[in-house]
């Protein structure tokens, strides 16, 4: 009888399709038995890194496992994140996932990757948009800063993170709700666009919750871009509040590379969202200025479609797309 | 007195063994070419956060001042930075090494290091508040000068030819605009490949620039790596402190200058260096033998860029915004730990923050003996390492070092390639120096005159933005002195007839 080697090679195929699917099975219970390489896409000490800090040790907690943190920046995330799909697929391996960061990069070139390459497995949590003035601002409201972009266009400046970024995705937003028109400044990260602000070089700032909690001494918000009022500033109206319908912030999440089971998925997204339950983690991240969201595997689709639905059609205002 | 109790409560037994751990992890952390400051905290901040805080914090700043010193073993031994900040330790540094000298600049750069980083920690304890409002002061419009000011200082830094050392800073702004720009957000220069997305790494390209070459030169000249004349002691202390003491007027301007630049968050270490050591040869009788192994050049940037450490701090602790990449680490540390910036800083958060400088206290004086101790071994392995040993092993120790910047393999080959390249270049009489100060101010410049440039927009008064500030003007006009005064005082000699000053001028552009 002659066999072909092609049916060999098929043959065995199946058969170690079927022997590691079944130990997949029995490892997804028993996952993780070891070790999981958390890479966050950006360097440390940013906003991603420091809430992976704080996941760290309640997933010791859980899983007895360490999540141990590494970096793997540039190109505002793109590096990382085109390198996930070449990761191995076995959940000890997750990278942090950012809106809309995820979504903005890769419209209209090629950056490596593409926002569905990343199999996101729970979102925990955002920085709601906020925009801040110093405290001895003329504006008081937001409304006061609303009134004197009607009157001069353009010559209300307001400093942000970057370039197609949460910032200024949330400023041509804002532009479009309030029909003004600001001059956007970018700047290299958080750190330099608050520093703008604090000495005076721009009027006004696109940040976050976060930013706010960290200079409470020096600064104000004039709105937040939140569902509701961060439990720390009560005295801050939301957006929505105020007739503007804006809810948005970077959002915060993980990420798999494709071909990982879908039992490993859903025990990560399970592990993750019991870190979120946790009273004491949950405390640490309102003092820092987070706002706390689930988003797990199962309702991962709907969640990314609606974000994808929304900075698309910022992108097209700010002629990223067609 | 409070501050007494709290620098007490730092001295105890196991903070002390802490302390020493840091720094001795630190030192070795830091000589090896790629492994950094940052990185060497970045890996402690878990383990930290299973202690005290206050142990946690004296760990912290152990590790970064050891980290930040142990960069000039390899800049001094192998000719390479280990971060932008060693960049100039290298001009005198290497020459001396090469000379049979290496034992005396080891010591050089401890004491030079324990000076300045004294000085710096001095200030941060002392001027914070104050120091923290020149930060602010900085907008973009200065920042693009004061990055403008740090490429004019090629001309006074590159041993050469001046022109060839404008083409190299030149090469060096265009390899720094690859990649996604911060400001704008297109694609340059990528051709296509997805492994310049992220631009070219600053420290994989002074692994690249500096140390590739000297490897190559090793294979391909039979002269022994480094020059060693009879007995070598590996500390020449006494020696060392008498050129210290000689330049003690050098060590504290040096420490002055790092710790008021360092302030700049963004900017700091590399320009720093860079300042003291060009007024070092400036206020030199002998300005000539700088770059050819003058004792006086190491001391100027150890001692400034170990002042950095203090100076960093300062926005950092007062700001919330962090001077330098470690600093932002450690602020996310100290986040974590429940600390908030600000006012509170010297009242409700006091305790932490006395710790914490009292850490950083120690962990300076600590260098002295770890130093001299460590430097000592760093040296004698270095000199007893036989050529067809040493050359593999710091060609590893190159590629696993770029590697673990950002785990990529890429920035290797970028690293690699930009070594042939440096290689090739410095044969045309292309120093790295100019091509890296490039690589680092382009995008200082750039973000600043785009930032700039939208403020004027708005504003609608273009020429006051950029020419209207008090600080824009002083460092325009250091620009202009910085460029001409090398033309200026060379036509004023050759009026004069001064045959020395001409004689070293073409030593100098030889």
């Amino acid at each position: 009888m002659r066999v072909s080697r092609s049916s060999i090679g098929l043959a065995a195929g199946i058969g170690m399709a079927i022997v590691t699917s079944l130990s997949m099975v029995a490892s997804a219970n028993e996952f993780p038995s070891n070790n999981v390489r958390y890479v966050i896409p950006f360097g440390p000490g940013g906003e991603s890194d420091i809430s992976a800090r704080l996941q760290q040790k309640y997933f010791e907690e859980i899983t007895g496992e360490q999540l141990v943190v590494q970096y793997m920046p540039g190109g505002g995330g793109a590096v990382g994140w085109s390198q996930l799909k070449d990761m191995t697929a076995d959940g000890y391996t997750i990278m942090g996932s950012n809106l809309p960061h995820i979504i903005l990069k890769p419209m209209g070139k090629d950056v490596g990757f593409q926002a569905e390459d990343l199999n996101n497995f729970f979102y925990f949590h955002y920085s709601p948009d906020a925009i801040l003035v110093r405290n001895d601002s003329p504006y008081e409201t937001l409304d006061d800063l609303i009134q004197a972009a009607k009157q001069a266009p353009g010559v209300v400046t307001l400093s942000g993170s970057g370039t197609y970024s949460a910032n200024d995705v949330a400023n041509t937003r804002f532009q479009q709700l309030a029909d003004v028109t600001t001059t956007y400044i970018p700047f290299k990260g958080t750190g330099a666009a608050v520093t703008a602000l604090l000495g005076g070089q721009v009027q006004a700032e696109w940040g976050y919750t976060t930013v706010a909690a960290n200079h409470q001494d020096k600064l104000r918000m004039l709105a937040v871009a939140a569902e509701e009022r961060h439990p720390m500033f009560p005295d801050v109206p939301t957006f929505k509040e105020l007739g503007y319908d804006m809810v948005g912030g970077a959002y915060r999440g993980m990420a798999v590379p494709e071909g990982t089971p879908v039992e490993i998925r859903q025990r990560l997204s399970d592990i993750f969202q019991q870190i979120n339950q946790n009273p004491a983690f949950q405390q640490k991240m309102q003092d820092l200025g987070f706002v706390l969201i689930d988003v797990p595997l199962e309702e991962m689709p709907e969640f990314m479609a609606e974000q994808r639905r929304v900075y698309e059609e910022t992108a097209r205002e700010l002629g990223l797309i067609d | 007195m409070e501050i007494l109790t709290y620098a007490l409560g730092a001295l105890s037994p196991v903070n002390l063994g802490l302390a020493l751990v840091g720094v001795a992890a630190g030192i070795i952390i830091g000589a090896l070419p790629g492994l950094s400051a940052t990185m060497a905290v970045a890996v402690l901040v878990p383990v930290t956060f299973g202690m005290a805080p206050e142990s946690a914090l004296i760990m912290l700043g152990a590790i970064y001042t050891g980290a930040i010193y142990g960069g000039s073993y390899s800049a001094i031994l192998v000719n390479t930075p280990g971060t932008p900040s060693a960049i100039a330790t290298t001009f005198d540094g290497f020459p001396m090494a090469k000379r049979g000298d290496g034992d005396l600049a080891v010591t050089l750069s401890t004491l030079a290091s324990v000076a300045g980083g004294l000085i710096g920690v001095l200030a941060l304890l002392t001027l914070a508040p104050l120091l923290a409002q020149v930060a602010l002061s900085f907008g973009p419009v200065e920042y693009f000068w004061l990055a403008i000011f740090g490429l004019t200082l090629i001309s006074a830094l590159s041993e050469g030819s001046t022109l060839k050392g404008f083409i190299g800073a030149g090469f060096g702004l265009l390899l720094s605009t690859i990649g996604v720009a911060v400001v704008g957000g297109d694609t340059r220069y990528t051709f296509g490949s997805q492994v310049l997305l992220g631009g070219i790494e600053t420290v994989s390209a002074l692994i690249g620039l500096y140390c590739i070459p000297v490897l190559i030169d090793l294979v391909a000249t039979p002269e022994a790596h480094l020059k060693v004349d009879g007995e070598q002691r590996g500390i020449r202390l006494r020696e060392g402190l008498g050129l210290a003491w000689l330049g003690k007027f050098n060590l504290f301007r040096s420490a002055s200058i790092g710790t008021l630049v360092a302030i700049l968050p963004g900017a700091g270490g590399s320009i720093a260096s860079l300042v003291s050591y060009s007024e070092a040869r400036r206020a030199s009788r002998q300005p000539q033998t700088f770059g050819k192994g003058n004792p006086q050049g190491v001391l100027a940037t150890e001692a400034a860029n170990n002042a950095t450490v203090g100076g960093g701090f300062i926005p950092t602790l007062v700001l919330g915004i962090p001077g330098t990449p470690p600093d932002a680490v450690i602020l996310g540390a100290l986040l974590v730990q429940g600390f908030r910036t600000g006012p509170e800083l010297f009242t409700t958060n006091a305790s932490i923050t006395y710790t914490f400088i009292a850490g950083l206290f120690l962990a300076t004086c600590l260098l002295l003996p770890l130093g001299l101790l460590i430097g000592r071994y760093a040296f004698k392995s270095i000199i007893t390492i036989p050529k067809a040993l040493l050359v593999p092993t710091i060609a590893f120790m190159t590629v696993i070092g770029t590697y673990a910047i950002r785990n990529s393999i890429s920035d290797v080959v970028i690293m690699l390639t930009l070594g042939v390249a440096g290689w090739l270049l410095n044969r045309y009489g292309f120093r790295p120096s100019p091509i890296v100060l490039g690589l680092i101010l382009g995008p200082i410049a750039e973000q600043g005159f785009v930032q700039g440039f939208l403020m004027g927009r708005a504003s609608g008064a273009m020429f006051t933005t950029f020419f209207g500030g008090p600080i824009s003007l002083t460092i325009i006009a250091l620009s202009v002195v910085s460029v001409f005064y090398p033309i200026v005082k060379e036509r004023l000699a050759r009026r004069r007839g001064d045959p020395g000053s001409r004689g070293s001028h073409k030593e100098a552009s030889s």
